[in-house]
């Protein structure tokens, strides 16, 4: 019998083996179970982050790879004063539309949790400005915003609202408002949506509870409903700004920056300055200049939800 | 402390007709337990009385004051819930002191309702936990302290028991029976348990598909009861039903019989029993009104039955028997010589025979 299985033992056979035994090692499982993971994330994320770091620091430019300049870049977008008001405008507008978001997202989802007939229907039609590819609903919303053609100017003229034109996207602090509002309109049903499925989680007897208890409709939502659904806001607040405070979609289509740099977010000038003008170098330093603001967004905020969640 | 009148209640969701016509008067400081299977309306009859259901038609009055258009926190309730309902985030002091707080009470008055009844409940040391650091009964507890500290007028109970161990359950019963006895409280409690209904109520309520079957003492509803449903319903082992027919006996009087039984009707349940003569009835007895046969038994009070299935608990003994083809339970003394397979002759208690119209299923 064993001289049999010797026999049969070929080279390829043993080696197979060989890996097989390597593998009932937990650490070598380990790191082989891990090795896909590990390769996408240092290709997609740790590559190009460590290469923008890289960029930022040198003078690169399109087809010039540049000389090492140490923090010049970063002194250089300080001083600049499109740079600053990007800034600004990224901060306000991040701030602004999430407040408005959480605002409409919470009252829409409470509404939603309520029993009517036809529920599952709105539910998902409610999801629509979400599922629809941002490009193509945010160019729609600019032939609304269109000076000329727009829809809306003609419903304000015909409800007599207005007598002249307004140029909603020619006007600097209209155009800011303007990609405001479709931020909001966009980012609604995610707050929407997610904030149900966290009210969906609250018993309704502790509603019941609060009633019989004495608490009024606004009472019920200010002691019961807003402090157990709190975690999950939190953490649909922490997506939100991160991906707000990135915006480029929304602006790149509708205003492009303009009017008179106007409506620039961090995102845009970058792209602005780095693929528009070719100094990939500077839009690098542009971009990463929204790091610690938005690493601390994050550390903040997962601070805070797990002490509510340990409490 | 008040009274809770019930006039004419019903209750529709669409096309289910939940509650049906209720009439009922719970007297002050009554404990009224409304018992009855799935879906037969108790519930529902409380959350209306609670006002977390609205009225199709009817009157419910809690005191003098017809509560019907009244919010829940206007009509002077507190209520006990199947999974009690405790606010995750609060601690259990501030758990307890949440409907005094929104009703304004100062501070003062609420903490010395919340120590008084943390100190009957014995959950004193608690009072700062959340109620996830608690067990089932400590937050059972908890959930009775937030009912007691209102001093309402009317406790409401929505089958406070049913998520607590079988050990527990018991300890809770009794502690209960002890609360409603010191603090007087008017009491509607709702349960799917008729032990619970036997030993908490001075009244029961036993409704099924939304009517109400029958209202009385638990023993009156145990010994008397108005239909095959209560009877069926109220006791564990249930009450056995075989169909039988009634015959004239030889020897004058009435007779009923099947393919197992035959058994002499006692004389003062003749008159009722003789309309039925030559006709079908559904024949009632509950497994401790049998029992092992002996010589000096009447042979027709006895029938044969053979043993299926032996259970000793210890206090008695259930045998799981044939008699033709009706299978029956027998609780019999602890040491009854019973072995499975065996053949023997069983003797009914002739007060304590049941006899029930086989459509109407009411008693005869």
């Amino acid at each position: 019998m064993s001289v049999t299985t010797a026999a049969l033992r070929t080279p390829e056979a043993a080696s197979r083996s060989r890996v097989k035994g390597l593998l009932e090692d937990e650490r070598w499982l380990a790191a082989a179970l891990l090795f896909p993971t590990m390769l996408l994330l240092g290709l997609f994320i740790a590559y190009p982050f460590v290469k923008g770091v890289m960029l930022s620091l040198t003078s690169a430019r399109v087809g010039e790879p540049g000389d090492w300049v140490g923090l010049a870049n970063f002194a250089k977008i300080w001083d600049d004063p499109i740079f600053r008001r990007a800034v600004w405008n990224t901060f306000w507008y991040t701030g602004v539309t999430t407040v408005f978001k959480l605002a409409l997202g919470l009252w829409l989802a409470v509404l939603l949790n309520r029993h009517f007939r036809g529920k599952a229907f709105v539910r998902a039609f409610i999801l629509l400005p979400f599922i629809i590819p941002t490009v193509l609903s945010t160019f729609a919303w600019k032939w609304m915003f269109d000076p000329t053609f727009s829809v809306l100017n003609w419903t304000f003229y015909k409800l007599g609202l207005i007598t002249g034109r307004i140029n909603w996207l020619g006007d600097p602090d209209l155009a800011m408002v303007s990609v405001m509002v479709v931020n909001i309109w966009r980012g609604v049903p995610f707050y929407a949506i997610s904030l149900l499925a966290g009210l969906q989680t609250i018993s309704p007897e502790l509603h019941e509870a609060a009633a019989i208890d004495g608490a009024r409709p606004w009472q019920r939502f200010w002691h019961v409903t807003w402090p157990l659904l709190l975690p999950v806001t939190m953490v649909v607040v922490l997506f939100s700004v991160i991906q707000t405070f990135a915006d480029f979609q929304l602006v790149y289509v509708l205003t492009g920056g303009g009017p008179a740099n106007a409506t620039h977010l961090f995102a845009t000038y970058a792209y602005q300055i780095a693929i528009g003008t070719g100094l990939l170098s500077e839009g690098a330093a542009i971009s990463l200049a929204m790091f610690p603001v938005l690493f601390l967004v994050v550390v903040v905020q997962l601070l805070y939800i797990r002490r509510v969640e340990t409490r | 402390m008040a009274q809770v009148v019930i006039r004419s209640l019903n209750k529709r969701f669409d096309e289910v007709h939940a509650v049906k016509d209720v009439n009922l008067e719970i007297r002050d400081k009554e404990f009224m337990v409304f018992v009855g299977p799935s879906g037969c309306g108790k519930t529902t009859t409380l959350r209306m009385i609670a006002g977390l259901e609205s009225i199709t038609s009817g009157q419910i009055l809690i005191g003098d004051r017809v509560v019907n258009d009244l919010p829940p926190m206007d009509r002077d309730i507190a209520m006990v819930f199947q999974n009690y309902a405790l606010y995750p985030h609060m601690s259990v002091y501030d758990n307890m002191a949440f409907g005094l707080k929104m009703r304004k009470f100062d501070r003062e008055e609420i903490r010395r309702r919340v120590q008084e009844a943390a100190d009957i409940l014995g959950i004193r040391d608690y009072l700062h936990r959340k109620p996830r650091q608690l067990s089932g009964g400590q937050r059972q507890r908890v959930a009775l302290g937030r009912a007691i500290v209102r001093h309402p007028q009317v406790f409401l109970f929505d089958e406070p028991l049913s998520n607590l161990d079988a050990k527990l359950r018991v300890q809770m019963r009794v502690e209960l029976k002890k609360l409603h006895e010191r603090l007087g409280t008017t009491a509607v409690y709702v349960t799917h348990d008729q032990v619970e209904a036997m030993t908490l109520g001075d009244r029961v309520v036993v409704m099924r598909d939304g009517v109400v079957q029958q209202v009385g003492e638990p023993l009156e509803l145990y010994n008397n009861p108005v239909n095959r449903f209560v009877a069926g319903f109220l006791g564990s082992p249930a009450m056995n039903f075989a169909p039988v027919r009634v015959v004239a006996a030889n020897g004058g009087g009435l007779r009923i019989e099947n393919d197992g039984l035959r058994l002499l009707v006692p004389p003062d349940q003749a008159g009722r029993v003789g309309r039925y003569a030559g006709r079908e009835l559904t024949f009632g007895i509950r497994p401790e009104d049998l029992r092992i046969a002996t010589d000096s038994d009447p042979p027709d009070l006895t029938f044969e039955a053979i043993v299926e299935v032996v259970e000793r608990l210890g206090s008695e003994t259930l045998l799981d028997i044939r008699v033709g083809s009706s299978a029956m339970v027998a609780a019999v003394e602890p040491s009854a010589p019973a072995r499975v397979r065996d053949r023997l002759r069983l003797a009914v208690n002739p007060e304590r025979m049941h006899f029930f119209d086989p459509e109407t299923e009411r008693t005869v």
